[in-house]
């Protein structure tokens, strides 16, 4: 079989092995999507562990998104592997020295978690929904409620409390999650550019950052497609919390990068010309200007000068998008920027993914679009709103959950 | 009944000759102009030798960087005996060369895989310096043989998520490709740029310091062909071997020790400006 090599450019002094860079787009999708699911869970969370009452309109939806992420969150490690057919290897023999020996038993459990906490959240809805439902409609419901028709008072407060435990376990689990992929980059010596004790750190805050962002636009989007008002409360306070964890995260970023410049390590001459050069417009004018500064500007406009109505929805989308934008910036910066630096210290690579290929910007642009196929799918299955519910059951309304923390 | 555990001489045994079974069938499949002719490439069927004993061993590699002339034997001797990739993008070993000219403070620097050396060679497969340096004032000139280092900690087998890579007990760094996923941390992880991804098995490649020929008691392919003793090899349990001896006259260094990989690649005659 011919293989098509995707070398790159460079100038300098590179090794020879470097032209053929190891980590694609793949990896940079990758750590998007595990902070996509990390952001996601922390909205669900502010609810059903913290009370949040702003959050509790997007609370059962924004679990489902964390849900329709993490079930793809392993496809573009698998389509990276030279032998995907092995990835269990990993699990079935884990070599614990390795940064990346527990990602499977980790994605596993959280897999796992998600898929019971949406038992528990939809079990009460499920159950009228079997006993309205006929035929396979009733078989399919009566299936995911595990064939449990109890509702009564005392099953309701078990049920709560288990989410509540499955929450509690949840947020630890989601960001541990996600600050381990940090440490994977963070962990090696090797590369100048990620070698940092503050890359975990980072990771997570731009997790949740682009959690409340993506959930900001589903919102508005959703709302528009079911014909329902947007809940300005909501859009309101996951704008206040964006902006409030994009100010962290620009903070810790900064400091990395000036950690980086003032430390002046071996090497310093390239990375300067490096981010004069060819990450200019990728970080410094996409990453931190566009993508982080500007939605900040926008955010403070909008909750310090109390706008709302249309303005506070596009405002809040528009800086909800740019900070989409900027995550996925910072991860490619991160990914492919960290290998555009040779390990020599003497060369810099460029990297341009192929169009088409297993590795390629169309097969990245598929896994991205994967999980909104399946949370479409979710979300057909599952009503995850309060409106829905009471069109379709009007006793649910009355059911509806008291936030946990309350009870 | 109650099984009879085997002595764990035979088990060593067992496992060698399965990881010599591996070295020596990929050996084989990719072998186009290898060393090993197609008779010894049969009789290794009982590789490693039934003598060899791995923990009688510490295996250790020296380069004489003073003695280097760059005329790049050793990369194709090691292409030809592993059955490498020919291109200019896969080396198990390459020759850097640094150039001072007159006035200048930093050294240039370029390898067999540049593309001016390439285009003077004539094809990609062919390892030749040209002499773009000819009309040039060169203050001073080196060049710098390079290798895996078979570091006592390596980064490589420390981050290997499934530990197709591993440390043998006489000291070399190896890969399982039967069990490598591919995932190319390893190459992420080394910090000498030693791995590559093979195109053809889907996993990670490297130096294997020629294990199929050294646990025969015969040299790595490099440093058999090397025609000035630039590279030096052997066994540091041996006071008397090659590689004591130039450890123990000389004052060597190793690659960037900063990194704590502790390489048992050892030189002399290199300059501050070898990373």
């Amino acid at each position: 079989m011919e293989h098509v090599l995707n070398v790159s450019p460079y100038t300098g002094y590179v090794f020879p092995n470097e032209t053929v860079f190891p980590w694609s787009v793949m990896i940079a999708v990758y750590p998007y999507m595990t902070g996509l699911v990390a952001g996601a869970f922390s909205v669900s969370s502010f609810y059903h562990v913290f009370g949040m009452q702003t959050y509790k309109p997007l609370a059962r939806f924004a679990l489902l998104t964390a849900l329709s992420f993490m079930i793809f969150v392993p496809l573009p490690l698998l389509l990276h592997l030279g032998h995907p057919e092995r990835a269990f290897n990993a699990m079935i023999t884990p070599h614990w020295t390795s940064a990346f020996a527990a990602f499977g038993y980790f994605a596993a459990f959280y897999v796992c978690l998600l898929v019971l906490e949406c038992f528990f959240v939809f079990r009460e809805d499920n159950v009228a929904r079997a006993k309205n439902a006929t035929g396979l409609g009733k078989l399919f419901y009566g299936a995911v409620t595990l064939w449990s028709d109890d509702v009564s008072q005392k099953a309701r407060t078990y049920d709560h409390k288990w989410l509540f435990v499955l929450a509690v376990i949840g947020v630890p689990a989601a960001h541990g999650l996600h600050g381990y992929v940090g440490f994977v980059f963070g962990s090696l010596k090797s590369r100048e550019w990620w070698g940092s004790d503050l890359m975990p750190v980072i990771f997570l805050f731009s997790a949740v950052v682009s959690g409340f962002a993506l959930l900001i636009v589903l919102h508005v989007v959703t709302s528009k497609f079911r014909k329902v008002p947007i809940n300005l409360d909501c859009v309101r306070g996951l704008a206040g919390s964006l902006w409030g964890f994009l100010m962290f995260g620009v903070l810790l970023e900064g400091v990395e990068y000036a950690n980086v410049i003032y430390k002046a390590r071996e090497g310093i001459e390239l990375i300067l010309v490096f981010v004069s050069g060819p990450l200019f417009v990728p970080y410094f004018v996409l990453q931190f200007g566009i993508g982080a500064f500007l939605p900040i500007g926008i955010l403070a406009f909008l909750i310090f000068g109390k706008v709302g109505g249309r303005t506070l929805v596009v405002g809040a989308v528009v800086s909800a998008l740019l900070v989409l934008m900027s995550v996925f910036m910072m991860r490619w910066n991160v990914v492919i920027g960290g290998q555009m630096i040779s390990k020599t210290l003497k060369g810099l690579l460029s990297y341009t993914p192929p169009l088409l290929g297993r590795e390629s910007l169309l097969a990245a642009v598929f896994v991205m679009a994967a999980p909104f196929g399946l949370l479409w799918v979710l979300t057909q299955l599952f009503p995850p709103w309060d409106d829905a519910d009471k069109q379709a059951m009007p006793k649910a309304a009355d059911n509806e959950k008291m936030p946990l923390l309350a009870e | 009944m109650k099984r009879k555990k085997a002595p764990p001489k035979t088990e060593r045994r067992a496992f060698l000759n399965m990881i010599g079974k591996t070295v020596v069938s990929a050996g084989a499949m990719l072998g186009a102009g290898s060393l090993l002719d197609k008779k010894e490439a049969a009789s290794a069927q009982s590789f490693p030798t039934a003598d060899y004993d791995w923990t009688k061993h510490r295996w250790a590699f020296g380069v004489d960087a003073t003695r280097c002339i760059g005329c790049l034997r050793c990369a194709e001797a090691c292409k030809a005996e592993n059955g490498t990739n020919p291109d200019a993008h896969h080396f198990r070993t390459w020759v850097e060369r640094y150039v001072y000219l007159e006035g200048e403070e930093r050294a240039r620097v370029d390898s067999q895989a540049d593309p001016q050396n390439i285009a003077a060679a004539g094809a990609e497969g062919v390892y030749r310096f040209d002499n773009r340096y000819k009309d040039e004032k060169v203050d001073k000139a080196f060049f710098v043989p390079k290798i895996c280092n078979h570091c006592t900690h390596p980064a490589c087998v420390q981050v290997c998520p499934t530990g197709a890579t591993y440390k043998t007990k006489d000291g070399v760094v190896l890969i399982d490709e039967k069990y490598c996923i591919g995932c190319e941390y390893c190459v992420q992880a080394c910090p000498y740029g030693a791995r590559f991804f093979n195109t053809e098995t889907q996993t990670s490649e490297k130096c294997t310091w020629c294990y199929h020929r050294i646990t025969k008691g015969l040299q790595p392919a490099c440093v058999e062909v090397c025609p000035v003793g630039a590279r030096i090899f052997g066994d540091r349990n041996d006071p008397a071997s090659p590689i004591s001896e130039f450890i123990r006259n000389n004052r060597v260094s190793v690659l960037k020790p900063e990194t704590g990989n502790a390489p048992n690649c050892f030189y002399i005659g290199i300059d501050k400006e070898v990373q």
